[in-house]
C-alpha cells in the first residue's frame, strides 16, 4: 500500500513537472520566465525554448542589402540588434524578453556612465581583457578612434550624427582622416588605456543612450580602412567574419579570442551564423513556414502574400508573435496652412477621424497596429496613457465634437485642404483616403495629393515653403525611436529648432516654443524617473495644440523559428533578440 | 563578311555611346531639369540624420554641382583611364574599364557586373537550350499532326505557359517543388559552376523549366505557324516528288526553312536574357543582372543602373549580329557584304 502511494507521489510529481515544463512557467538563469508551449505571441514577455545546447548554424535572409556592416556607420534596428555578435559597444540594451530588454547594461564598459558637470561630461571605465579576433587587447583609444571616424560624414554620409552635434569637438574638425593629429581631447580624452571621458557641449542626462550605439564598438586604427572597412569588421565580439560576398551573403563563425569571462551578456550558443541577401522577400516568409530559413533578420514582419495563409491557420498563427514597435504612423497637421491655423479647425479633424479607418488602412490590428492617442509609443520609458479628443466608443469618430469645433473656429459648414502622402506607399494612400471619408462627414473636404517618397521631406512635404504654397494641411507621416527613450523619439518630431526652410524634417507641424524648452530641460535631466515623467509632459503639451493625429502604433507579425532556442522579442529592437538563440 | 563584321562592331560602339549618353541623361539631367538642385540628388546618399551641411558635402564629392557634360565627360573618362575615389583612410582606384562606382555600397560597378554575369549567363544559357529543344519539337510535332489531339494538346499547354506569368508560376514551383516535395533547391541557393558543378545544376534546374516553361510555349507556337507555312510551299511537294523520304522532307526543308524567323527572335530573346532575367532572378534570388539591376533601381543607385544598362544593351546589339551571321548559315539566299 505505501509502496503503491509511493508511486502514485512520484507519478504524480513527474506528471506535475511535465505539465510545468509544458506550459511554461519556470525561469532560465537569467531570471527570465520561460515557455516551451507553441501558441501566439509565446516569445512575447517569455523565452521560448529555453536552452543552453551549443552548436550549429542559425539561417538568416535579408529581403534587401545590408546598409553597411560598418559599426561606425550602420544606422538599422537589425543591424544594431545583429552587430552585437561581432562588436561590443560601451553599454547594451540588456538581451532579455519584453520590457525587460529597455534596460541598459554595461557591455565593453565596466558599468554604465558616471556624469559630472552636471551631464557634461560622461566617463566609463573599459573592461581588461577584451582582445579583438587577432588578439590584441581593446583599448579605450580604439573606442575613441571608433567615435571620431564617425563623426567624418563624408566618409560615413548615413549614419547617426548624435555624436558629432553633442561632443565637444575642435572648431573644423573633420574626422581622423581628414583632420589628422588634431587634439581632440576637448571631447573625448583617454587618461589610461581602460578609461575614457566624453566631454559634451551641454549637459545630456541620457548619454548611456548614446553610448549604447555601435559607433562606440572599438576599431583599431591600423585596421581601419575607411568605407572599406565594412568588408572586413575587426571582431570585438563572439563571432568574426568567416565570408563576406558584398550585396550576397556573408557567414560568422567564432572568435577564438573571445573570452565569456569577460562578458555576462552573450551565450554564443551557435558555432555558426548564415546570412543571405536580396532575398525574395515572398519567398522568405515560405522558407520560414517550411523550416528552411530560421529568421528573417529584418525582423518586419511577413508580407501581404503570406500574412492572410499565415492568420488563416490557427497552427500556423501559434508560431508567431505580434509586437508593437517603438513606431509611429501619424498625420501632421499643418498650423501653417489656414484655416488650420486656428485651434479648434486642427481640434475638428482629430474629433472626425475615424480611428478604425486609419488602423484597417495600415493593416489591420495585427500587422498594421494598435490605435494611438499618444505621441509615445507603450514601449518608451515615460509613456502615458491619456486621450484628449475621444473618438466615441466605437473608435469611428465624435462628429457632434467635431462640428461644434468647426463652429468656434468660425468654419460651421467645414472647409477644404490638402494631405500629403509618399506615392509609392499603398497604407499611406489608403491611409489618406480612409481620412478624406471621415472627415468629409463634417464637411472637412480633402484633396489628396502623393508626392515620390524619395524626395517627400526634402522637397515636398518636409519643405515649409512648398506646404504653404501647396496648402498642405495635413501630411502623412511616422517616426520610428532611435532608441526606446523620449530623446530618442521625440527630438526629431516634435522640435521645432529641427525644422529647415530649406527642407528635410520630418517635424514640420510642430512648432511649440514651450516644447522647445522643456525637451532641453529634459535633456539635461540625469535622473532616468524624472525625465520620463518630462517625456510624457511634452507629449501631452504637444497633443493640447491638436499638431499630429496619432495613427496606430506599429505591430509586426513574425514567425518564430521552428528550430531555434531561446526565442523572444527585444522590445528595445521591436524583433527577435539575436544575441541570445541557439540551435534546437 | 570581315568587312561587314567590323561595320557591325564599329555601329556597336556608336550605339553603346548613344544609349550611355540617353541614359545618363534620364538620371541625372532629367531630374535636374524637373528641378531638382544637387542638394536634393545628394539626399539619396545620405542618411535620415544627415544636416544641410553632410548633404553640400557629399554634393560636391559626388559632383553634382558641376554641368551635366562635365559629369558624363568624367564617366566617359573612367572607362578608359580609370578613376580614383577617396575612402578616408585609403583611397580605392578603379580602373579601366571603370563603369562608374556605386555611393551606396561603396564599390566600383564594372566588377560587380562581372561577377554577376556568369549567374545571368547560365540561367540564359540553361533555359534557352531546354526552351529551343521543346519549344521547336513541340511545335514542328504539332504542325505535323495538326489538329490531332497532342496538336490541341500541347497548344493548350503553350497557351498556358505564355498566359502565366513567371512570378506565379516560379513561386508556384518554388511552393510545391522546393517545399513541399524538396524536389528542388530553394529559393537563393545558387553555387556557381566552378564551386560545385553538381549544385549549380540543382540549384538552376527549377529556374530554367520555368523560364523556359514561358519561352518555349512562345517557340513551339511560332514553330508550328511556320512549318504548317512551310510545309505548304511548293519545293516541298517538288522534294516529295523526287522521292525524298518524309523525315528529310520535314526536317532539311520545313524545319530548317521554318527556322529563320524563330533563330531571329531567339537571338533577341538570348540577349535580352543575357541582360538580366529581372522576374526569374528576383523570384528565385539569384544574384544575377536582373536581381543586380532591380535591386539598384530600388535603392536609386544611379551608376549601377547606368552600368548594368549598358551592359543589357551590349548583348542586344552582339545578340543581333550574331543572328544576322546566322543567317547566312541557316538560308544560303542571305548574303553578307
Amino acid at each position: 500500500m505505501i509502496r503503491k502511494s509511493r508511486v502514485l507521489v512520484a507519478g504524480t510529481a513527474v506528471l506535475a513537472l511535465a505539465l510545468t515544463a509544458a506550459c511554461g512557467g519556470n525561469d532560465d538563469s537569467n531570471g527570465n520566465e520561460t515557455t516551451t508551449k507553441a501558441e501566439f505571441n509565446a516569445a512575447l514577455t517569455k523565452v521560448f525554448n529555453p536552452s543552453d545546447k551549443k552548436g550549429g548554424t542559425i539561417r538568416m535572409a535579408n529581403a534587401g542589402d545590408w546598409d553597411t556592416l560598418d559599426p561606425g556607420e550602420t544606422y538599422y534596428g537589425y543591424s544594431w540588434d545583429f552587430l552585437r555578435l561581432y562588436g561590443r559597444s560601451l553599454v547594451m540594451f540588456k538581451p532579455a524578453p519584453g520590457k525587460g530588454s529597455n534596460e541598459l547594461v554595461p557591455d565593453l564598459a565596466e558599468s554604465l556612465g558616471t556624469p559630472s558637470d552636471g551631464g557634461k561630461t560622461w566617463t566609463y571605465k573599459i573592461r581588461k581583457g577584451v582582445k579583438y579576433e587577432d588578439g590584441t587587447e581593446v583599448k579605450a583609444a580604439d573606442v575613441k578612434y571608433a567615435v571620431l571616424r564617425s563623426t567624418d560624414k563624408e566618409t560615413f554620409p548615413n549614419g547617426p550624427a548624435y555624436f558629432e552635434a553633442f561632443l565637444n569637438l575642435p572648431d573644423g574638425y573633420k574626422g581622423p582622416y581628414k583632420s589628422k593629429g588634431m587634439n581632440t581631447d576637448q571631447a573625448i580624452s583617454t587618461p589610461d588605456d581602460y578609461t575614457i571621458v566624453f566631454h559634451l557641449k551641454q549637459a545630456f542626462g541620457g548619454f548611456d543612450y548614446m553610448a549604447q550605439l555601435s559607433q562606440t564598438v572599438p576599431v583599431p586604427e591600423a585596421k581601419d580602412t575607411g568605407a572599406k572597412y565594412k568588408e572586413h569588421v575587426i571582431s570585438s565580439g563572439p563571432y568574426m567574419f568567416d565570408q563576406n560576398n558584398l550585396g550576397k551573403n556573408f557567414s560568422l563563425k567564432r572568435n577564438p579570442n573571445w573570452d565569456a569571462s569577460t562578458d555576462p551578456n552573450r551565450k554564443a550558443l551557435p558555432d555558426r551564423y548564415e546570412v543571405a541577401l536580396n532575398v525574395n522577400a515572398d519567398d522568405i516568409d515560405n522558407r520560414l513556414i517550411s523550416g528552411d530559413l530560421d529568421v528573417d533578420v529584418v525582423g518586419t514582419g511577413v508580407q501581404p502574400a503570406a500574412l492572410g495563409r499565415v492568420v488563416g491557420d490557427p497552427a500556423l498563427k501559434a508560431q508567431t508573435d505580434n509586437p508593437v514597435l517603438a513606431r509611429l504612423w501619424y498625420t501632421s497637421i499643418n498650423p501653417t496652412v489656414a484655416p488650420l491655423d486656428n485651434i479648434e479647425c486642427r481640434k475638428a479633424v482629430l474629433y472626425a477621424e475615424d480611428r478604425t479607418g486609419y488602423q484597417t488602412a495600415y493593416g489591420g490590428p495585427l500587422a498594421g497596429g494598435d490605435i494611438a492617442t499618444t505621441l509615445l509609443p507603450p514601449a518608451i520609458p515615460g509613456y502615458q496613457k491619456f486621450d484628449l479628443y475621444p473618438a466615441g466608443p466605437d473608435n469611428k469618430g465624435d462628429l457632434a465634437k467635431a462640428k461644434e469645433a468647426l463652429t468656434k473656429c468660425g468654419q460651421p459648414n467645414g472647409f477644404a485642404t490638402n494631405m500629403a502622402y509618399r506615392a509609392e506607399r499603398p497604407k499611406e494612400k489608403a491611409t489618406a483616403e480612409a481620412l478624406q471619408q471621415s472627415l468629409a462627414r463634417v464637411g472637412i473636404k480633402l484633396t489628396l495629393k502623393p508626392y515620390p517618397q524619395g524626395d517627400y521631406f526634402s522637397a515636398y512635404a518636409g519643405n515649409p515653403p512648398f506646404v504653404v504654397k501647396n496648402k498642405l494641411g495635413l501630411l502623412t507621416n511616422g517616426w520610428g525611436a532611435d532608441w526606446n527613450d523620449g530623446f530618442g523619439f521625440l527630438s526629431q518630431m516634435v522640435d521645432s529648432r529641427v525644422i529647415r526652410e530649406t527642407g528635410g524634417s520630418s517635424n514640420t507641424s510642430v512648432r511649440i516654443p514651450e516644447v522647445d524648452t522643456m525637451l532641453d530641460q529634459a535633456i539635461v535631466e540625469t535622473d532616468a524617473d524624472k525625465r520620463n515623467a518630462m517625456w510624457g509632459a511634452i507629449d501631452k503639451r504637444v497633443m493640447e495644440e491638436a499638431v499630429i493625429m496619432p495613427g496606430i502604433d506599429a505591430k509586426s507579425l513574425m514567425i518564430r523559428p521552428k528550430n531555434l532556442t531561446n526565442v523572444f522579442i527585444s522590445e528595445a529592437y521591436g524583433m527577435y533578440d539575436y544575441l541570445s538563440l541557439g540551435v534546437a | 563578311m570581315i568587312t561587314y563584321i567590323i561595320r557591325r562592331l564599329f555601329a556597336a560602339v556608336v550605339l553603346l555611346f548613344i544609349v550611355s549618353a540617353v541614359t545618363f541623361a534620364i538620371f541625372y539631367l532629367v531630374p535636374r531639369l524637373a528641378g531638382a538642385t544637387p542638394e536634393t540628388l545628394a539626399t539619396r546618399y545620405v542618411g535620415r540624420a544627415a544636416t544641410p551641411e553632410t548633404v553640400s558635402l557629399i554634393a560636391h564629392k559626388l559632383g553634382f554641382y558641376d554641368p551635366i557634360w562635365v559629369q558624363y565627360g568624367r564617366w566617359i573618362k573612367g572607362i578608359f583611364v580609370g578613376a580614383d575615389y577617396n575612402l578616408g583612410a585609403s583611397v580605392d582606384h578603379c580602373p579601366a574599364p571603370c563603369f562608374g562606382y556605386s555611393f551606396i555600397t561603396r564599390e566600383p560597378v564594372w566588377p560587380d557586373l562581372v561577377d554577376r554575369l556568369p549567374v545571368t549567363l547560365s540561367l540564359a544559357v540553361g533555359a534557352s537550350i531546354l526552351w529551343a529543344v521543346f519549344g521547336v519539337s513541340i511545335g514542328a510535332v504539332s504542325a505535323l499532326r495538326r489538329g490531332s489531339l497532342l496538336d490541341r494538346t500541347a497548344m493548350g499547354f503553350s497557351l498556358a505557359g505564355v498566359s502565366l506569368p513567371i512570378f506565379f508560376t516560379g513561386m508556384i514551383g518554388l511552393l510545391v517543388f522546393s517545399y513541399t516535395l524538396k524536389w528542388t533547391a530553394v529559393g537563393g541557393s545558387y553555387t556557381p559552376f566552378t564551386q560545385n558543378p553538381a549544385d549549380w545544376f540543382y540549384s538552376l534546374l527549377l529556374p530554367w523549366i520555368v523560364l523556359a516553361l514561358q519561352f518555349s510555349a512562345q517557340y513551339a507556337r511560332l514553330t508550328r505557324a511556320g512549318m504548317l507555312e512551310t510545309m505548304g510551299e511548293d519545293y516541298i511537294r517538288t522534294a516529295r516528288a523526287k522521292g525524298l523520304p518524309e523525315r528529310a522532307v520535314t526536317t532539311r526543308h520545313g524545319l530548317r526553312a521554318a527556322l529563320t524567323p524563330i533563330l531571329t527572335i531567339f537571338g533577341l530573346d538570348v540577349g535580352l536574357l543575357l541582360g538580366g532575367a529581372v522576374l526569374t532572378e528576383t523570384v528565385f534570388s539569384l544574384p544575377g543582372l536582373g536581381k543586380y539591376a532591380i535591386d539598384a533601381i530600388t535603392n536609386n543607385d544611379l551608376p549601377k543602373v547606368l552600368g548594368v544598362t549598358l551592359m543589357a544593351a551590349f548583348f542586344v546589339i552582339i545578340a543581333n549580329l550574331i543572328v544576322d551571321l546566322l543567317y547566312a548559315v541557316v538560308d544560303p539566299r542571305v548574303r553578307l557584304g
